[in-house]
């Protein structure tokens, strides 16, 4: 099940405007659900109650329907998602590799579960299906940089997330 | 019409082009089952149990969405049939709460029927993990658990399509696949209008009714309490199906023996507080008309339909008729008026409403509902036909026995006017009755005003010229189609004095209390037509057809309220509404 995400909603008049903008535009042409909710995500980075209810109310259809469907495809996100985004791979050679225990520490040492994002908003954790860096395996993600041969003991995963504290 | 000629099973049968394979099979005397099929409802070919085989077509096709053609040969009970009907079903059993003995729905589940009739004695064929879902508890008037929901989505689509609200839709995907509110709200958080539809459309017993009858089986066994039922225009016409009764038979007398025999101090009829209601509304509309009052003016006596205003569209409250509804006037009346003449306090009264609605269980927890003061409930317990039939199974009563009897003279003595509020358009034609007479003084020639009436059409215009005033009139059963009417009044599309609307379609003989009919019912036989046509024929044969003929009524004004729209009349029987916050 999709995680909700209990924080605060901090859109800006500006994302509002943007929102409305392509909605007034597209709202009502057939199909448009699917593009609003991508154009909101981009727009706002995750979809919270208040975006999906912009959204339903720009294309005519009740929230329900709208949640259904961005709680069906996997690359809408109900949780907004960190400055600094972590993503473990859980594939099949990072697994045998030991990404679990990775991923595993990671949500300890930033107190989050996956799924979520960290209250101050640097980071948010997740897992991701195979990125096709097998050789590098078990390998995270932070934003565009690459980790590969980790290991989840010892200090090798503070001085990483510590990189990215400032 | 054009007709093509098709084979079922070897038997020619001739159906108009554009029938499915269902219909033709129906033609044929050969039923298919269905399961997330409803006709007019939920036409989304998805369960796959109503597949069957056709010549030259590679798979099998589902029978309720697939058209026939010319010369069409088609097969229902073949090996590979059956095969894949059992299979299906016990892929529907694998995740499915079994939990069916003591369930509401046993003996009339649609998935237990089909369990049976395809003899599946292994129904954890294909066992494994099953999804655990909490039961939504949240509302007044209804419960969800999703451990017995098939996911055929009927409900979903009676809320949205049917209803135009879409509360409850389809949330996340696969094994997860669940029905539910968005953002997992509880339902009493959102904009459900407590409508019901979904229940009724409910193949299963995921969602139904919060059961009352306990409380109205102690408050029967307390002697300290007075214990008076009421009987909704529309039950009587309704109550029969739950004992294997025709459509549209009307078991008035039965209804009421029963009441007596379950052990009511006195059984009383809603039909007299219709009367009332009438009173009320035909004055309140006369003085809107009369002083330039607000208009359209709009009836107020469906509780779902008047939740639905208040949330979707507050700016029309003004409109709404400030009388209760009859449940509540019934209420009110019994514990003031009659109160006094019994000698009894109040306090000591319980009054049950037998409904056709479950909306009803949510409106006797309104504000403004109490007219003897102190916080007293007018109405304490309101029950479905449902319930009430659960009541009358429960205590050993053989209802197709049961002697005809009669109303309890006090509150129960009521005109054709007070029977036909149960029908889309009957309020309006009641109301219409009164109006007329008041206004010229004169005795109608006819009482009929036939084009507010039938179930086939959710908007019903008509124009009448009354005492030389034109009133343009509108009922409308459904809320879509009240959105849709409410929209065109907003744009000035569309200009009404008097808007009766129902939020039921066809009305409250297709409320959310009524008994639930299976898809094999539903799909061929018109349930709106044949209810709505036994409070029809009943309301024909009745000498008094008109509320102010009403002989209880006279004496309830002349010797307490006085005249409709007093000052005491306004304070017992009028109400108030709220907007509300829009969720959903």
């Amino acid at each position: 099940m999709k995680k909700i995400s209990k924080l605060p909603f901090n859109g800006t008049p500006e994302q509002e405007a943007q929102l409305k903008a392509w909605l007034d535009e597209n709202g009502k042409k057939p199909g448009a659900a699917m593009p609003a909710l991508q154009h909101a995500q981009e727009i706002y980075g995750y979809l919270p109650v208040e975006v999906l209810r912009m959204v339903a109310r720009g294309t005519g259809k009740s929230l329900e329907e709208i949640y259904g469907i961005a709680t069906f495809y996997a690359q809408f996100s109900l949780s907004p998602k960190g400055k600094y985004k972590i993503a473990v791979c859980l594939g099949t050679a990072c697994y045998v590799k030991g990404s679990g225990k990775i991923l595993e520490k990671l949500e300890e040492k930033l107190g989050i579960q996956s799924g979520d994002c960290r209250e101050d908003g640097v980071f948010s954790l997740e897992s991701s299906r195979c990125i096709g860096a097998c050789g590098l395996a078990p390998v995270f993600t932070i934003n565009e940089d690459v980790y590969g041969r980790v290991s989840p003991e010892g200090n090798e995963l503070d001085a990483i997330l510590a990189k990215y504290q400032g | 019409m054009e007709m093509v000629k098709v084979k079922v099973n070897g038997i020619e049968v001739s159906v108009p082009r554009g029938s499915t394979i269902l219909e033709a099979a129906y033609q044929a005397g050969i039923d298919i089952p269905t399961l997330c099929y409803l006709k007019d409802i939920n036409e989304i070919g998805a369960c796959r149990i109503c597949v069957v085989e056709v010549k030259g077509i590679r798979g099998l096709v589902t029978a309720c969405v697939y058209p026939v053609s010319e010369g069409m040969e088609i097969f229902t009970n073949t090996e590979k049939v059956h095969a894949a009907r059992k299979m299906n079903l016990e892929l529907v059993l694998s995740t499915h709460n079994q939990d069916c003995l003591g369930c509401v729905r046993s003996g009339n589940c649609e998935l237990q029927k089909l369990t049976k009739d395809y003899g599946i004695k292994d129904t954890d064929a294909w066992s494994g993990e099953k999804m655990q879902w909490p039961v939504d508890n949240s509302a007044a008037h209804m419960y969800r658990d999703n451990t017995k929901c098939i996911l055929c989505r009927r409900c979903v689509a009676a809320c949205s399509a049917v209803q135009g609200i879409g509360v409850i839709g389809a949330n996340e995907r696969g094994f997860e696949t669940h029905i539910a509110c968005a953002f997992e709200q509880p339902l009493d958080a959102t904009s459900c209008v407590s409508c019901g539809q979904c229940i009724v459309v409910c193949p299963t017993g995921a969602i139904a009714e919060k059961d009352d009858t306990d409380k109205v089986w102690a408050a029967i066994q307390d002697p300290t309490k007075h214990v008076i039922v009421q009987t909704a225009p529309s039950i009587r016409v309704t109550l029969g199906e739950a004992f294997n009764m025709p459509i549209g038979t009307n078991v008035q007398g039965k209804m009421v023996a029963a009441a007596r025999r379950l052990g009511f101090d006195k059984v009383f009829d809603t039909d007299f507080a219709a009367d009332l209601t009438i009173m009320e509304e035909a004055n309140e509309f006369l003085e809107r008309v009369q002083n330039g009052g607000t208009l359209p003016m709009i009836t107020s006596c469906s509780p779902g339909w008047v939740k639905y205003c208040e949330t979707f569209f507050p700016q029309f409250i003004p409109n709404l008729s400030s009388c209760k509804s009859p449940q509540q006037m019934f209420g009110s009346v019994a514990k003031t008026y009659y109160a006094q003449k019994m000698g009894l306090d109040p306090k000591d009264i319980v009054v049950v409403a037998v409904m056709p609605c479950v909306a009803k269980k949510f409106e006797v927890g309104r504000d403004d509902m109490s007219a003897a003061g102190d916080g007293i409930p007018d109405v304490d317990i309101a029950i479905t036909t449902r319930e009430f039939a659960r009541m009358i199974e429960k205590a050993g009563l053989r209802f197709d026995r049961l002697p005809d009897e009669d109303f309890d003279p006090a509150l129960g003595i009521a005109t054709g006017a007070g029977h036909i509020f149960g029908a889309s358009g009957g309020v309006m034609e009641a109301a219409l009755r009164t109006a007329a007479e008041t206004l010229t003084g004169k005795e109608l020639d006819k009482p009929d005003f036939v084009e507010v009436r039938g179930t086939d059409k959710g908007i019903k215009e008509a124009v009448y010229t009354v005492g030389g005033k034109t009133i343009r009139v509108c009922a409308v059963s459904g809320l879509a189609n009240a959105k849709e009417v409410l929209t065109k009044v907003e744009n000035g599309e569309a200009s009404y004095d008097f808007i009766e609307v129902m939020a039921c379609p066809g009305g409250c003989i297709n409320g959310g209390g009524q008994p639930t009919q299976p898809a094999s019912v539903r799909n061929f036989v018109d349930l709106k037509s044949l209810r709505a046509g036994a409070l029809y024929s009943q309301d024909e044969k009745m000498t008094m057809r008109k509320s102010h003929e009403n002989p209880r009524i006279k004496e309830l004004y002349d010797t307490f309220l006085g005249k409709p729209g007093s000052h005491k009349a306004h304070e017992i029987l009028h109400t108030s509404y709220v907007a509300r916050p829009k969720n959903y």
